[in-house]
């Protein structure tokens, strides 16, 4: 692992388990096709930190992905992980250090939950006994109850709960590599973005080097530490953190890709964590309510939250509720507005949109309650980030070789500026 | 209780009624001397055996033939040559089963051995178009996702692949093996034994009694397979699909 790359990244305070990737040169033709897939692709992955791969479909981004754990073989160029050339090595062995999500998990669906999860460790030749153990604490990091979901089949979950037992799989052997294919793609907008924020709670407890493919920029800006922009044939148009590509967008190609939608990018830059949260009464089910109430009285305040046993939010409840309750009841209610600690303020606003509500409740790593944000927050944030300016961190390396391809990173933009990106 | 366990157990009790009246017609007719000799419920049983040994030599070698070409045709180097086999195979079902067995045992000698061979060509192709298309019908995302969690290309074949193909191969067996208990029938013609011979019988000596009989008999045992085809499909239907 190489600690001066960490830096970069800005995560060095924690212990990175993550290994960098360097890719060299890599190109990809496919036999009868005169254009390269990939063209000459020379692209640094510092470790620990979260790649985003963003284009049109058909630029390659995928290519280039699967060119890491060589499901698609590099025609030339080379791979490094952590300093060791992968480039030759058996595949198969290779593919169990690296763990891989795709859309909707990819879950084999004649095998249970536990199954699924336990495939790397048994390939690996882990013992029973560890494997199960193993296998309880990833359902644990990706918010699930073994004892409820273990011995489940996979059509017995909903699209979100399918996708995190993908990355409770992926997660399995402790790769210090994630590589991520349009994860969320198959899932709605309120379930991706819990998965999102979940993602993000789990990488501050993990801290691997994830590389994930999407074709959806604000996700790119949300989970991305850097974000790789491609055009066709894994021409790099930029390699950047988010902050600065919405700043300076290095070309007419990327400023399309970005869209209009830039101009909130404060709401999609800030992170709810990033702001002051305003803490709340809680409470847990079986308490008095006539305590909580008097409670509430006292601070001023006009909602308490009922936490279950793990701190994990389970409803909230107004004076009024409250009045009427001897007894704190302890029943869930999905309409409550969550939202992850690490989810951007647009998500933020997005819930409280949804649930018709002036405030969210947030949550940090596995869903344990951290406190409230209000619209207010959210408006204040975003006046104080504005006038705010953003770190400077070096861009890791990325470019395309060949005296060609830098032609066609130039005429390409102008000639394709009228088309939406 | 599910529909296919009530169909199960219709099946199962329709055959057991219908061979119980076959036994009872044929304890209280009127028969001839000929007709007693023939029916005599020893020889019945060893025609009964000797049928059932001819459609399971067949089926066994069908298996061994069609499944293992049936993935090789499914592999991405072979996939190209699976429309010309389908092809030979379907002309091996199309050509009338009574022709295949007499012109094969001019040219192989007459006995079970040829009988075993014709009824293998002709059985190959339900195996084999199930076989390929089952494999090709499981998600090509989930063999990408275990050759992407690192399992190798036999491994995905034996863990994912033909696990999820096992419905749709089992029901091309079952097929298989009704249209072999059927044809079984014509095996009587070259010497192979089996059932066929009381129809052969009941047709030359004109005793309807023993033709119809039979045919009854061949009959049920179809169905009697097709049931025992029907409840293993459904026992090693893997657990999690439908």
């Amino acid at each position: 692992m190489s600690d001066s790359k960490n830096s970069a990244s800005g995560v060095s305070e924690h212990t990175v388990s993550g290994a960098s990737i360097m890719l060299e040169e890599v190109t990809k033709t496919y036999p009868g096709q005169k254009k390269s897939a990939v063209g000459g692709l020379t692209l640094e992955i510092p470790a620990g930190s979260i790649v985003m791969f963003v284009g049109p479909s058909g630029c390659g981004k995928t290519t280039t992905l699967k060119m890491i754990n060589r499901l698609i073989e590099p025609t030339s160029g080379q791979i490094v992980i952590n300093g060791e050339d992968v480039t030759t090595m058996n595949g198969d062995e290779l593919r169990r250090r690296i763990g891989y999500v795709i859309q909707a998990g990819g879950l084999f669906p004649h095998m249970t939950v536990a199954a699924n999860i336990a495939m790397v460790p048994k390939m690996l030749g882990w013992d029973k006994a560890k494997i199960a153990a193993r296998v309880d604490e990833l359902l644990e990091l990706v918010s699930l109850d073994p004892e409820l979901y273990r011995d489940r089949f996979p059509k017995e979950l909903s699209g979100g709960q399918q996708q995190r037992v993908g990355v409770a799989r992926a997660l399995a052997a402790d790769p210090p590599v994630l590589l991520m294919d349009e994860p969320f793609g198959a899932v709605d907008p309120i379930t991706r973005q819990r998965l999102q924020d979940e993602l993000l709670n789990i990488q501050s407890e993990v801290q691997k080097t994830i590389v994930c493919v999407t074709h959806d920029f604000d996700e790119a800006v949300k989970l991305g530490d850097w974000i790789a922009i491609f055009n066709e044939g894994a021409q790099l148009e930029q390699y950047d953190s988010p902050e600065r590509i919405l700043a300076n967008p290095a070309s007419e190609f990327v400023e399309n890709f970005i869209g209009s939608g830039a101009g909130l990018k404060q709401l999609t830059l800030t992170r709810v964590n990033e702001v002051d949260l305003v803490d709340a009464i809680t409470t847990t089910p079986g308490k008095r309510a006539s305590d909580v109430l008097s409670q509430l009285q006292g601070a001023g305040r006009k909602l308490a939250v009922v936490l279950d046993s793990r701190g994990r939010p389970l409803r909230r409840l107004g004076r009024r509720q409250l009045s009427r309750m001897e007894i704190i009841e302890g029943t869930y209610d999905p309409g409550l507005p969550v939202v992850g600690e690490q989810a951007t303020l647009n998500d933020a606003l997005d819930t409280m949109l949804v649930a018709s509500a002036e405030y969210a409740l947030v949550t940090g790593r596995r869903d344990v309650f951290k406190g409230i944000i209000t619209v207010q927050t959210v408006m204040e944030a975003i006046a104080a980030a504005n006038s705010a300016s953003d770190d400077h961190h070096e861009a890791p390396v990325g470019l395309n070789s060949g005296a060609i391809n830098v032609v066609d990173i130039e005429v390409e933009p102008a000639e394709r500026g009228g088309e939406p990106a | 209780m599910s529909k296919e366990t009530k169909g199960l157990i219709y099946q199962l009790v329709a055959i057991g009624a219908a061979f119980a009246a076959l036994v009872i017609w044929l304890v209280t007719a009127d028969l001839t001397e000929t007709e007693r000799q023939t029916l005599d419920p020893a020889t019945i049983w060893k025609y009964t055996q000797e049928h059932l040994q001819i459609t399971l030599i067949s089926t066994v070698i069908v298996l061994l033939i069609a499944i293992p070409l049936g993935i090789l045709l499914t592999r991405p180097s072979l996939r190209k040559a699976a429309p010309a086999v389908r092809a030979i195979a379907n002309f091996g079902q199309a050509a009338p089963a009574i022709g295949v067995i007499v012109l094969l045992a001019f040219w192989l000698g007459f006995g079970p051995k040829t009988a075993v061979i014709s009824l293998v060509i002709y059985a190959i192709l339900p195996v084999l178009s199930n076989t390929i298309v089952g494999l090709q019908q499981v998600d090509q995302r989930l063999v990408e996702a275990g050759r992407g969690i690192g399992m190798s290309q036999l491994a995905v074949l034996f863990k994912v692949e033909l696990p999820l193909a096992v419905p749709v191969m089992l029901s091309g067996i079952r097929t298989a093996l009704v249209l072999l208990v059927g044809t079984a029938t014509l095996a009587t013609f070259i010497n192979g034994g089996g059932l066929g011979i009381l129809i052969t019988t009941g047709v030359n000596l004109n005793l309807n009694v023993v033709l119809i009989a039979g045919s009854l008999l061949v009959a049920l045992l179809a169905l009697t397979v097709d049931w025992i085809g029907r409840l293993v499909e459904q026992l090693a239907r893997p657990k999690g699909l439908s």
